[in-house]
């Protein structure tokens, strides 16, 4: 548990100020990707993917200066290592009124990892409607894909080793907005290098 | 016929006093005399020398109270298997109790039960006579032709059943004065425990099963000691089990009334927490009761209010106890492990001594069933019917151990706190080394 | 969680929650065009009915179903099982199919409990009724309900005021609920005549009262209990008349409950007896939506019995995706 760790081997990646510059991109790049904000639906993955795409949401109504639907999906129950670990709480699922039927879905998380989440998301999915397209969108690109997955928008890739954790703190439910990098630096440099 | 063994037990500690040797000799003891101070030669090629030293020498044990299955039952306990089990557990004669199929209740299964204990040959199996026909409730047995026979019954009981019609009842304590008999009633009102599952209580609420009250219990006891001083007669009742059957009996007895009673080494020893479990090894009837019952039957036995220990030894085969609570049979053996209960409920607790125990497992439950030659005092001339307790050798039950047919003992894996050694019936060892003996 | 539920005293305040937020969550789902998930795919259910019981055989089938549980439906009763030996001999044909939960109903008190510590079984068990125990998934549906329309849907039971009528000392439903509402909160009080009291009802965490007048008032939610007719034969009350009349809930009665207050009923309900057919059908009375909830929670009960890795307790990590330490 990171909990048990000094502070000493826990490093800020990305301070608020560098978070808020790469939702801001992030935002843009999905405007520009679906020529307009007609259509989109912005899903976060709880806990943090949801925070994150209500961030996003605000930028692209300052863009086009209109809402964009933000909705949330639970995945726990399609995940495919629930008997690795006891039962888990399940998390608000939310799909905006107008659902995703024909629209343009864009996943919102605050890690792509393993890349398990989003097969998990996009089953989940499968089983509310069958949106036009479905693109992805996170904070944080760690590597280390399990599954041929890739982000669409991405805030910031940032190797890491195996051994390392990755802490995404958002304000509204953390206090502040950072990533940390807990773990052995050392062996993330030797790997990145 | 082989001669028999001459037996020279070296130190033991008579009724827990002081250190003796005994010479068994001929089926009687033959000498008592100061640590190495018998006329016998020990070298003697005739002579079993066995060293009792730190062991207590008490009387046979008499359990009042067995079930042994035969007829009827022979998948869950024999009359030879139920000896083997008595013998290890330190008993020289046990009354068989008369709910076989068929009921014991005629002149010809009592004999049949009686004989079939001497060709066994590890105790005496006394019959005890069913009350009514069939443990029926409704018409006497022929109490006077079991009293005739060659069993010479004395003790007389529906167990299982009460007697519980007023009228039957009287009727049968009057019956057997004219053979110096006993009824001895299994109390319980049968209206009051339809169906009853556990001891009546808070606990049978949580554990949704059906209560068995106390009062059950109780109120036959009530008439009938006042039954028995109304006709003069005596009155034994089987396994008290609750505090307020206590003080009846207390209350009974300080009026004069001819009443003896038993309680079994589970009430002395086990509660109704047990049930928790579901486990139907706990399932008995009458029920494990709660602590202050637990606490008012020992300080009964102490005081002598209840007078004897009675094992209600009651084994059952494994497709009557392995299954549902409401569907498993009622009873636990207990032969092999009374002397170990008795030890941790009342020696342990120091309720009573080891003469204490002679007096209860002995003494007063051989006059209670009018039995010749057993719970006679340790004296030159007596028969030979001893039981020699290692009172410090802790054992743990395994039900493997058992020389029941039955493995139905709510004492597996616990340990008690002392172990029977050695039993003699008539000067032969029964048990020797904490082995039977086959004759 | 335990890794069984045999009674409502095996769920502390944590889990109840935790159980009851679940199912909130998974009744979400009853709206959608696709119902069912695929977390318990490949895991077998076996809904081991002693007992007749329709009603709750259907709502486990349906929740272990929404599940992508593979159920087998084992009816003993009216086969060759009468007596004991045979739960054993049945748990051990379960066990070699392979079966991860059991779901057992049973007229003998006790017998799940049996069933899970006999060392038959593997699995996780579940009580569906035993007897005159317990059966507590029907509180945790209750619970839900009540919690829905007296707290928002969230959180727990807080000094919500609970009646419980009827026959307390028979009924498995009593028991569980309350032992399940005294842990969320909430105040109960029984009322019945007191011959259908249990012995040791007084040390139960609730009120006990032979007036049904007397709580209705500042009743929350007043629940009625079934009346088994063949009670009345065996002198509990004198006749169904008479407890109709002083324990009954009708129409005059329900006047006297506040506005929010609800009607519930574990069904299946005696019409005209315990509840008459009027009020059984108010618009308070929230019988019917007791039993969809009931699929919801016995999903969600399910689901963390089954859904993670068995045994362990340890503080469930919803965060794992976040810290990118899945898989």
């Amino acid at each position: 548990m990171s909990s048990a760790r000094t502070p000493d081997d826990t490093r800020t990646v990305l301070d608020g100020a560098e978070i808020a510059r790469a939702l801001t991109r992030v935002a843009h790049e999905i405007v520009e990707r679906a020529k307009g904000a007609d259509d989109i639906v912005l899903l976060g993955i709880p806990t943090r993917g949801v925070f994150l795409a209500r961030l996003i949401a605000e930028r692209i109504r300052a863009i086009e200066g209109r809402e964009v639907p933000v909705g949330s999906l639970d995945v726990t129950m399609y995940r495919d290592d629930l008997r690795r670990a006891p039962a888990r709480a399940l998390l608000p699922t939310q799909i905006p009124a107008d659902g995703i039927d024909d629209k343009i879905v864009v996943l919102v998380d605050d890690v792509l990892y393993s890349g398990r989440t989003i097969r998990a998301a996009l089953d989940a999915m499968n089983d509310i409607g069958r949106p036009r397209a479905v693109q992805l969108a996170v904070l944080v690109d760690r590597g280390h894909r399990e599954l041929p997955i890739r982000a669409d928008f991405v805030g910031k890739n940032i190797p890491t080793s195996k051994s390392e954790k990755v802490h995404v703190r958002v304000s509204e439910h953390d206090g502040d907005d950072a990533v940390l990098i807990s773990g052995h630096a050392g062996a993330a440099e030797a790997e990145a290098r | 016929m082989r001669q028999s063994v001459t037996y020279l037990i070296r130190n033991a500690h008579i009724l827990g006093g002081d250190a003796a040797d005994l010479v068994l000799r001929d089926g009687l003891i033959a000498e008592i005399a100061s640590p190495g101070g018998t006329a016998i030669d020990g070298a003697s090629q005739d002579v079993v020398t066995i060293d009792a030293t730190g062991l207590v020498a008490l009387p046979g044990l008499v359990d009042l109270h067995t079930h042994l299955r035969e007829p009827g039952r022979e998948d869950a306990e024999t009359v030879e298997s139920g000896s083997r089990a008595a013998a290890a557990g330190g008993f020289t004669a046990v009354f068989a109790m008369a709910n076989t199929s068929p009921v014991a209740d005629t002149a010809g299964t009592v004999e049949q039960v009686w004989r079939l204990g001497r060709e066994a040959g590890f105790v005496d199996v006394q019959p005890v006579g069913a009350v009514t026909m069939g443990l029926g409730g409704q018409q006497l047995a022929e109490l006077g032709a079991m009293a005739t026979s060659a069993a010479s019954v004395r003790v007389f009981s529906d167990d299982g059943k009460c007697v519980h019609d007023a009228v039957i009842m009287r009727r049968a304590l009057e019956y057997v004065k004219a053979f110096d008999g006993v009824i001895a009633q299994h109390a319980q009102e049968p209206r009051l425990t339809e169906d009853a599952q556990m001891n009546e209580g808070v606990l049978s609420g949580i554990l949704g099963l059906r209560g068995w009250p106390a009062v059950a219990e109780e109120a036959i006891i009530a008439r009938d000691v006042l039954l028995a001083e109304h006709v003069g007669s005596r009155l034994h009742i089987c396994h008290v089990s609750t505090s307020g059957s206590v003080e009846l009996i207390r209350w009974a007895k300080s009026r004069g009334i001819n009443v003896t009673a038993e309680v079994t080494p589970h009430h002395l020893l086990l509660t109704e927490q047990l049930v928790t479990s579901y486990d139907p090894v706990f399932k008995v009837n009458p029920p494990l009761r709660s602590d202050s019952d637990v606490e008012a039957l020992r300080a009964g036995l102490a005081d002598g209010t209840i007078d004897a220990v009675a094992t209600d030894h009651a084994p059952h085969t494994s497709e009557d106890k392995d299954c549902e609570w409401g569907a498993a049979a009622m009873g636990m053996i207990g032969l092999e492990t009374a002397v170990g209960v008795v030890a941790a409920a009342m020696v342990e607790t120091g309720l009573l001594d080891w003469a204490g125990v002679a007096d209860r497992m002995s003494f007063r439950p051989a006059r209670i069933g009018r039995l010749e030659g057993h719970g006679r005092p340790i004296e030159v001339g007596e028969p030979a019917n001893l039981v020699l307790i290692d009172p410090h050798a802790a054992r743990k039950v395994d039900r493997e151990m058992l020389q029941s047919k039955s493995s139905n003992t709510p004492y597996a894996g616990r340990t008690l706190p002392a172990s029977v050694v050695a039993t003699f019936l008539r000067g032969r060892a029964t048990l020797l080394g904490g082995a039977v003996v086959d004759s | 969680m335990k890794r069984h539920l045999l009674s409502s005293a095996d769920l502390d305040r944590d889990d109840a929650l935790l159980v009851l937020d679940t199912a909130a969550e998974l009744a979400a789902l009853t709206g959608r065009t696709v119902k069912k998930l695929p977390t318990l795919r490949g895991r077998t259910v076996v809904n081991l009915f002693f007992e007749d019981s329709t009603r709750t055989r259907i709502s486990f089938e349906a929740a272990a179903k929404r599940l992508s549980a593979d159920v087998i439906n084992f009816s003993a009763k009216g086969s060759s099982v009468s007596k004991g030996e045979s739960l054993k001999d049945t748990a051990l044909t379960l066990e070699a199919m392979g079966a991860d939960a059991v779901v057992i109903r049973h007229a003998a008190s006790g017998a799940p409990h049996q069933l899970a510590h006999s060392g038959w079984i593997g699995g996780s068990v579940v009580n569906a009724g035993d007897g005159t125990h317990e059966h507590p998934t029907q509180a945790l549906l209750d619970a839900f309900t009540m919690r829905r329309h007296l707290a928002g849907g969230k959180g727990d039971l807080e000094g919500r005021k609970v009646t419980i009528v009827g026959d307390v000392l028979h009924s498995r439903v009593a028991r569980s609920n309350v032992l399940l509402l005294a842990t969320l909160g909430a105040e109960v009080t029984l009322v019945a005549p007191p011959t259908l009291f249990p012995v040791g009802v007084e040390t139960w965490p609730c009120a006990t009262s032979y007036d049904l007048d007397s709580h209705l008032r500042d009743a929350d939610a007043v629940m009625l209990l079934r009346v088994q007719l063949e009670r009345m034969n065996a002198a509990f009350v004198p006749s169904v008349r008479e407890y109709s009349r002083r324990y009954g809930l009708d129409k005059q009665r329900m006047s006297t409950m506040p506005d929010h207050a609800i009607v519930m009923h574990p069904g299946p309900m005696n019409r005209g007896m315990e509840i008459a057919s009027d009020v059984a059908d108010a618009p308070r009375s929230v019988i019917v939506e007791q039993v969809a909830n009931g699929v919801s929670v016995r999903m969600a009960v399910l689901y963390l019995l089954l859904g993670g890795a068995q045994l362990g307790t340890g503080e469930p990590d919803t965060d794992d995706a976040d810290t990118g330490v899945e898989a």
